[in-house]
C-alpha cells in the first residue's frame, strides 16, 4: 500500500510534481501512466525517500520509508535511470545490496534465476544491455521478497520475450497480494497489464480510474460505414446525439449509434452496406487527448520545455 | 527463457537493517571493486619502492642529515624521513581511493540503490569509512613497518633502531596518517559528489594549500601552515620534529579535527541532499 497525500516537489521554478493525492492498493497491476516529464520518476524517488517532498507526506505500508527497518522487504523497486556500478559484476552488486538486511548468496542466487541472469552474473555490469541492465535492476527490486513491487518503466530495452515474461511476473506478484507500481509513457503497455491507472500530467494526477472504467470513457468511438447510396444513408441516420461526418466520397464517420442500430436501419431502408467498422478511439488516443488537456491547462504559465 | 514464477521465499522475518551489516555491504562493495584493490596495491608499492629507494640513496650518499630534500622526495633526508618518504606520494594514491568509492557512487548512479536499502543513509557512509580505515589500516601497518626495517638494513650502521625515541610512533603514525587521508578522500568524494572534482580538492588540500601558503608573509604562514592536513600528519610521521610543526599529539589532534569537519559536513549533506 502506497499512500501520496498532497505530494509536491519544486526544482527550482519548476513544479515537477503538483499536490499528488493517490493510494495504490495490494493486489492489483497499477499502472502510473503520464508523458515523459510527467513527474513519475520525481514521485518515485520520494516514495523511496531518495527526493524529499517539497510539501505533502507519502507512506509506504503505513510509514514513511525512512522509518522502517526493514525497507528492502517493504518496497522494491527499480529505478529508470541505472543505478548500479558499472564495474562490479551483477552477482557482487546483488550480494552488497542484500547484506544491508543480512541476506545472503541463497537468496541473492535465487533472483538471478528468476530473471534469468545466471549466465552473466559475474560479468561487470557495465557491459550489460538495456534489457539485461533492466533484468539485474528487476532482481534488485525482488530481493527482499517486498510487499510493495515499484517499477520505473520496466519494459525499457526488453525483447518481446522479455515485455511477455515481465507482464507474467507482474501479475503474479500481484496475484500473490503484493502492491505493484508500475510506470509507463505507453498507454498500449499498461493496457495489457495494469487493472488500475493513474495518470499525471505535468505533476498533477488526471485520473485515478480503473482500466475498465478508463476504457469505457476513452470508447465513445466512430462507426465508420461504407456505402454507395451514402449520401441517403447520412439523411437515414441523422438525429439529435448523431454526428455523422464524411471524409471520402462513400464513407461516413457515425458517432452516436452502435452498429447494429446502423446495420438494423439501413437493412430496413434497404440501403446497400460495403463496411460497417466500429472504430473505438484507441486507448493510447484516450491518453493522449486526456494528458493534452492537462498540458493546455498549465500551458500559460509554462510551455517552453515540451 | 525463464517462467514467471514467483519470488521462491528465502527471506528470513528478521531480515533488516543493521549497522554492522551495512558494513559488510561496504566491505562487500570494496572489494568487488578492481579500482579499489588496484589503488591499494599502487599505494603499497609506491610506498614501499620509493621509502627503499631512498634510503639506499641516502645511505651512498654522504649527506647532511637533516638536508631538505627535493619536492616530491620525503620531508627530511635522514634515516627515519628517508624509509618513510614514499608517504608524499602515496597519500595522492591512497585518497585517491577514498575519491573513487565515495564519488564513483554518485558517478554511476549506485548510490540510488545504496541509499534505498538503506533509508536512513548514515550508515552507508559511515560503513565506508570505517571499512576504508580499516583496509588500509590493516594493509599499511605491516607495509610502513617493514619498510622502515627494509630502509634501515640499507643504512646499515647509519640505521636507527624501532626501540628509539618516538620511531615506533612515527612509522604506526604514518600508516595512520595514510588511512586519514584515505577518509579525506572519502569525505570530498561525498560532498563533492565527482570524482574529478573530489580528486583536485585532495591534491589542492595536501599538495597546493601548503605551497600557497608558504609564499604568504612569514608571520601568516607560520599561523596557518601547521594546522594543514599534510604538516599536522608530519608532526607526528617525524622525530624531534622542526620548529614549524605541532607536538606529535597535537598534529594527531588537528588531523583528527579535520576529519571529524569534512566527514561531518558529508554526512550532514548526505542526510539532506536529495540522491
Amino acid at each position: 500500500m502506497i499512500e501520496a497525500h498532497d505530494l509536491s516537489k519544486r526544482y527550482g521554478d519548476k513544479l515537477a510534481v503538483d499536490a499528488l493525492t493517490f493510494t495504490v492498493r495490494p493486489g492489483v497491476v497499477t499502472g502510473f501512466l503520464g508523458p515523459n516529464g510527467a513527474g513519475k520518476s520525481t514521485t518515485m524517488r520520494m516514495i523511496l525517500g531518495l527526493d524529499a517532498p517539497t510539501a505533502g507526506t507519502v507512506r509506504v505500508n503505513g510509514r514513511r520509508y525512512v522509518e522502517h527497518r526493514d525497507p528492502l522487504r517493504q518496497v522494491g523497486a527499480l529505478l529508470e535511470a541505472k543505478a548500479v556500478h558499472t564495474g562490479r559484476s551483477a552477482r557482487n552488486h546483488l550480494l552488497a545490496v542484500a547484506a544491508t538486511h543480512g541476506l545472503g548468496r541463497r537468496r541473492v542466487d535465487e533472483v538471478i534465476d528468476l530473471v534469468g541472469l545466471r549466465e552473466v552474473a559475474g560479468r561487470r555490469a557495465g557491459g550489460f544491455s538495456l534489457g539485461m541492465g533492466q533484468r539485474l535492476g528487476i532482481a534488485g527490486a525482488l530481493l527482499g521478497d517486498p510487499a510493495v513491487v515499484m517499477l520505473d518503466e520496466p519494459v525499457n530495452g526488453l525483447d518481446p520475450d522479455g515485455i511477455r515474461w515481465i507482464r507474467g511476473l507482474l501479475r503474479g506478484l500481484a496475484a500473490e497480494g503484493r502492491t505493484v507500481f508500475v510506470s509507463s509513457h505507453l498507454m498500449s503497455e499498461m493496457a495489457q497489464t495494469a487493472e488500475h491507472l493513474i495518470v499525471v500530467g505535468r505533476g498533477r494526477l488526471i485520473a485515478d480510474v480503473s482500466l475498465a472504467e478508463f476504457t469505457r470513457r476513452a470508447s465513445r468511438g466512430t462507426v465508420r460505414v461504407r456505402s454507395p447510396q451514402a449520401t441517403a444513408l447520412r439523411d437515414l441516420l441523422a438525429g439529435p446525439d448523431v454526428t455523422i461526418t464524411g471524409g471520402e466520397p462513400g464513407v461516413l464517420d457515425v458517432s452516436g449509434l452502435r452498429p447494429e442500430a446502423i446495420g438494423d436501419r439501413a437493412a430496413a431502408a434497404g440501403l446497400t452496406l460495403h463496411e460497417l467498422t466500429p472504430t473505438e478511439a484507441s486507448l493510447e488516443e484516450a491518453f493522449m487527448t486526456m494528458t493534452r488537456d492537462a498540458v493546455e491547462y498549465v500551458g500559460a504559465t509554462e510551455g517552453a520545455d515540451r | 527463457m525463464t517462467t514467471a514464477a514467483p519470488p521462491t521465499t528465502t527471506v528470513p522475518t528478521d531480515a533488516r537493517i543493521t549497522v554492522p551489516r551495512v558494513v559488510r555491504s561496504e566491505w562487500i562493495k570494496f572489494r568487488s571493486l578492481r579500482s579499489s584493490l588496484i589503488m591499494l596495491a599502487a599505494t603499497v608499492v609506491v610506498f614501499a619502492a620509493l621509502g627503499l629507494g631512498f634510503s639506499t640513496f641516502l645511505a651512498d650518499a654522504t649527506i647532511e642529515p637533516g638536508t631538505p630534500a627535493p619536492p616530491g622526495g620525503p620531508s627530511s633526508l635522514d634515516p627515519l624521513g628517508a624509509s618513510l618518504g614514499g608517504v608524499n606520494l602515496a597519500q595522492l594514491l591512497v585518497g585517491t581511493l577514498g575519491v573513487l568509492l565515495a564519488a564513483g557512487e554518485y558517478g554511476t548512479g549506485m548510490i540510488r540503490s545504496s541509499l534505498a536499502a538503506v533509508p536512513t543513509r548514515w550508515p552507508v557512509l559511515a560503513g565506508k569509512v570505517v571499512v576504508l580505515a580499516g583496509v588500509v589500516l590493516a594493509v599499511l601497518v605491516p607495509t610502513t613497518l617493514l619498510t622502515f626495517l627494509g630502509g634501515q638494513a640499507i643504512l646499515g650502521d647509519q640505521g636507527i633502531s624501532l626501540s628509539d625515541d618516538g620511531v615506533l610512533r612515527a612509522v604506526l603514525g604514518t600508516a595512520g596518517y595514510l588511512a586519514a587521508v584515505g577518509v579525506l578522500g572519502a569525505a570530498l568524494g561525498s560532498l563533492l559528489r565527482t570524482t574529478a572534482g573530489a580528486l583536485t580538492s585532495v591534491v589542492a588540500l595536501l599538495l597546493v594549500v601548503p605551497g600557497v601558503v608558504s609564499l604568504l608573509p612569514e608571520s601568516w604562514s607560520e599561523r596557518i601552515s601547521p594546522y594543514l592536513p599534510s604538516n599536522a600528519g608530519q608532526a607526528f610521521m617525524s622525530v624531534g620534529g622542526s620548529g614549524d610543526l605541532l607536538s606529535p599529539g597535537a598534529g594527531a589532534a588537528v588531523l583528527a579535527a579535520w576529519l571529524v569537519v569534512l566527514f561531518g559536513a558529508a554526512l550532514v549533506l548526505l542526510r539532506r541532499r536529495d540522491a
